[in-house]
């Protein structure tokens, strides 16, 4: 077998951080839709586009931030390179050009996903629709995570697949919380109340951790629970934490497997970034600024994706 | 004919006198012969009803372009991603009449070999006249670069494609040679595949010979090709230009079935006159490159310099012999359309045999006889520009106005050198879906040649069908489908 083209590694890491990212777009914009009623019954779809910085993008434009504009501008806009379509077009492109290292199906059902949303117009995506075409996107995200998973041969490849999906994965959850919990530790002092409880649900739901986190905590939320919860927890998969050991994992199984006496910057680099996330603790989080956590954690997060540019995708 | 054929699904099948692939000629024993050996496979397909070939023919094409087996058309907003029809009707070809298109095809590429060898060396072909040393010379497919690099088993065109059609009598025809980088055995195998999968009812009980290890027996042919002889386990690569090529597609198929690396230009570099691809754990070496981009983009150093599909020191590398490039440069002279006229003397030339498969009539308008007789008979000649390839520019004189053969006329005598003209070949059809059912279609076939320590055909080929009614042109960048092609065993 030949070594792995250093294109191709990242080819792949990038294409599984493309569907990573729109399955997670595909649950806010649902959740929001779902859950994120404000105490007049109105939606703040501006929130979203917090979650992502594309705020001041976004009202470059001249639009205003009602759900048709927001929900357009985050599925189908092809010239917003977050949106759930301009991602699908990249994440396709990445497995046309990967086709002989990754399995037919794989291509097959990208290839299947992307000619089915390039046929979507504006009317297939409005607000009573949504539920439907998030469900759809989900689905085809973790079909394909599915797929990979049962078809994608373990080679050197694989791992950039498992690494690329992670790195995303716990960068979308420190997002998703950071856009919230602000929200969320004013909902502490207001116990109980409608608005409040939507706001723990829409963001664990966001997580898919509603029901994880109900099973650890069985009573009430607090802040500093779904907090820790989100950051903390190894039991979940979605946990920046899991995500993190995940990555961490597959990078020191290909050096076992595939690796040579080269140097180990990038692993260095995760290991110490994992150690740093397990030795933190939610309580000294919010109170050094959970803002600041996070961002230092994406800034991490950037740093070890240009590490591994560095040493595997232009050696 | 046997009216019991002509029931069910042929019932109003009329190949209007031409030579029918499924049915033979009108009259004569090659017409008994022929049916005799395909009457099983008639059968089966007059069981079939037309509603039925549409709705698995259209299931088929919706497998293809979920598959993404496309080609791009470029627009300004957009791409669109068009399917190379499929005709599910097959092309049959009996077990004699393969073994001859076997044999002449072998021993083609053989002479075309030889002649690459020997203008890149001695030239004993131009020194003995057979073959005018000009024509050669100063054509803009001749590569001096070549001179003097000798290739291990004289595998030029490692890889040959050669075009045959059937006139009215059914003999098959040599059109043109494709010693370039041809294409489209990726839908001979892929046809098959397709056959086998919604028309398992034709298949059943006919003995087929198999296209599916093609990719297995090229790769082997390619190891053969090593520049040093003694490495165990060279590795070879699929050079492509990328995604966005048309036969992109194809390149991936054969990397997949070879079990081989599909590299682009940028993932490849030339340090000290050894290429190397980039690897994640740096640089390795590459022994074999089946290149799939054309000479003039491969190296920006030794040829066209803005050229970035290429890697820059691949000819030096190539030049020192430390990689081989499979096809070889210049092979380009071997298909040109002004060398074709004397392919049967090459032949004659190098193995003392007469072609065993016969060029199509041609005259050579740079010879004063070969213009005044084209010039004469205009309006019943094909006429070719020489160094095209594609079928662009190709004037049919019979179907052309006479604004078309004045202008013709005009370009022949300002530059009679840049043109061939043959008699137009009346090409032989075969049973195809239309919109008003099933109608002749004109067709052609291009067997696959491989060339390593010894030449192989496979046992298939490229069955092109122009879909347009009456149209002779089955090129697929002008409107032609593609048939699965069946050698029976």
């Amino acid at each position: 077998m030949h070594k792995l083209l250093a294109r191709h590694a990242e080819e792949i890491f990038w294409m599984s951080r493309q569907v990573e990212r729109m399955n997670n777009i595909a649950r806010i914009l649902d959740v929001q839709e779902s859950f994120g009623h404000q105490k007049d019954g109105t939606h703040n779809w501006l929130s979203v586009l917090k979650i992502y910085a594309d705020d001041e993008r976004f009202l470059a434009q001249d639009l205003k931030p009602t759900a048709e504009n927001v929900l357009y501008f985050y599925i189908l806009d092809g010239d917003n390179p977050t949106s759930i379509y301009a991602n699908l077009k990249m994440a396709r492109q990445n497995a046309r050009a990967l086709r002989p290292q990754i399995s037919t199906e794989m291509w097959f059902h990208l290839n299947t996903f992307y000619n089915s949303m390039r046929g979507m117009k504006r009317r297939d995506i409005s607000e009573e629709r949504l539920n439907l075409v998030c469900a759809r996107i989900k689905e085809a995200c973790q079909t394909f995570s599915g797929i990979t998973a049962e078809t994608l041969y373990k080679d050197d490849s694989w791992y950039f697949s498992k690494i690329g999906m992670n790195l995303e994965r716990a960068d979308q959850t420190s997002r998703l919380l950071d856009a919230k919990y602000e929200a969320l530790q004013m909902g502490d002092a207001d116990m109980g109340s409608a608005s409040d409880m939507s706001q723990w649900n829409a963001l664990l739901r966001s997580a898919a951790g509603f029901h994880a986190y109900r099973r650890v905590h069985s009573k009430g939320f607090s802040a500093e629970s779904a907090a820790g919860f989100l950051l903390f927890d190894e039991r979940f998969p979605r946990s920046v934490s899991a995500s993190i050991s995940e990555a961490c994992l597959a990078l020191k199984d290909l050096h076992e497997s595939f690796g040579s006496d080269q140097k180990r910057t990038a692993l260095d680099a995760m290991k110490a970034f994992q150690s740093h996330v397990r030795q933190s603790a939610i309580k000294d989080v919010i109170a050094s600024g959970m803002h600041d956590y996070l961002d230092d954690l994406q800034k991490h997060l950037i740093d070890i994706t240009s590490l591994l540019e560095e040493e595997f995708f232009a050696p | 004919m046997n009216s019991t054929l002509l029931s069910g699904l042929l019932k109003d099948y009329d190949p209007g006198g031409y030579y029918c692939e499924l049915l033979g000629g009108l009259e004569g024993g090659k017409n008994q012969e022929q049916l005799r050996a395909l009457a099983p496979v008639i059968e089966k397909i007059n069981a079939l009803t037309v509603g039925d070939l549409r709705k698995r023919t259209a299931a088929v094409t919706r497998e293809l372009y979920n598959l993404g087996i496309t080609f791009t058309v470029y627009s300004q907003r957009d791409q669109i991603d068009r399917v190379l029809p499929f005709d599910a009707l097959p092309r049959v070809i009996t077990q004699k009449q393969w073994a001859h298109i076997e044999r002449g095809s072998i021993q083609r590429v053989t002479a075309i070999n030889l002649f690459l060898d020997d203008i890149y060396h001695d030239a004993k072909i131009l020194k003995d006249k057979v073959v005018p040393k000009d024509l050669v010379l100063t054509n803009k497919n001749y590569s001096p670069q070549m001179e003097g690099l000798t290739l291990p088993h004289k595998s030029y065109a490692s890889i040959c494609g050669v075009d045959l059609v059937r006139g009215a009598d059914g003999e098959f025809l040599v059109l043109e040679d494709n010693a370039r980088t041809p294409s489209g055995v990726s839908y001979v195998v892929e046809n098959r595949h397709l056959t086998l999968r919604t028309f398992p009812d034709l298949a059943r009980a006919t003995s087929i010979r198999t296209v599916s290890d093609y990719g297995q027996r090229l790769v082997e042919s390619l190891r053969q090709l090593a520049m040093n002889p003694s490495l165990e386990n060279p590795q070879v690569v699929l050079l492509s230009p990328g995604t966005f090529n048309s036969a992109y597609f194809e390149h991936v198929f054969l990397a997949r079935e070879m079990g081989v690396p599909l590299v682009e230009g940028r993932d490849l570099l030339v340090d000290n006159d050894r290429v190397y691809m980039k690897t994640i754990l740096g640089l390795e070496p590459v022994d074999i490159i089946y290149r799939r981009i054309d000479d003039q983009f491969i190296d920006p150093e030794a040829f066209n310099p803005k050229s970035l599909l290429g890697v820059p020191g691949l000819m030096r590398a190539y030049r020192a012999g430390n990689v081989t490039l499979t096809n070889a440069i210049g092979t380009g002279i071997a298909d040109d359309k002004a060398i074709y006229a004397y392919m049967p003397r090459i032949i004659r030339y190098y193995l003392g045999e007469d072609a065993i498969l016969p060029n199509v009539e041609t005259h050579i308008c740079r010879e004063p006889e070969g213009l005044a007789y084209t010039l004469q008979n205009l309006e019943n000649l094909v006429v070719k520009p020489v160094g095209e390839s594609g079928g662009y520019g190709v004037v049919i004189g019979p179907r052309s106005s006479k604004k078309v053969l004045a202008d013709l006329r005009r370009k022949l005598k300002a530059a009679p050198d840049n043109f061939i003209s043959q008699p137009m070949i009346s090409l032989s059809v075969a049973p195809t879906l239309c919109s008003r059912g099933v109608e002749p279609r004109h067709v052609d076939l291009r067997p696959f040649v491989v060339s390593g320590r010894s030449t192989w055909v496979l046992p298939g080929g490229l069955t092109r069908v122009a879909l347009k009614k009456g149209s002779l042109i089955v090129n697929s960048s002008q409107g032609g489908g593609s048939k699965d092609t069946w050698v029976l065993a």
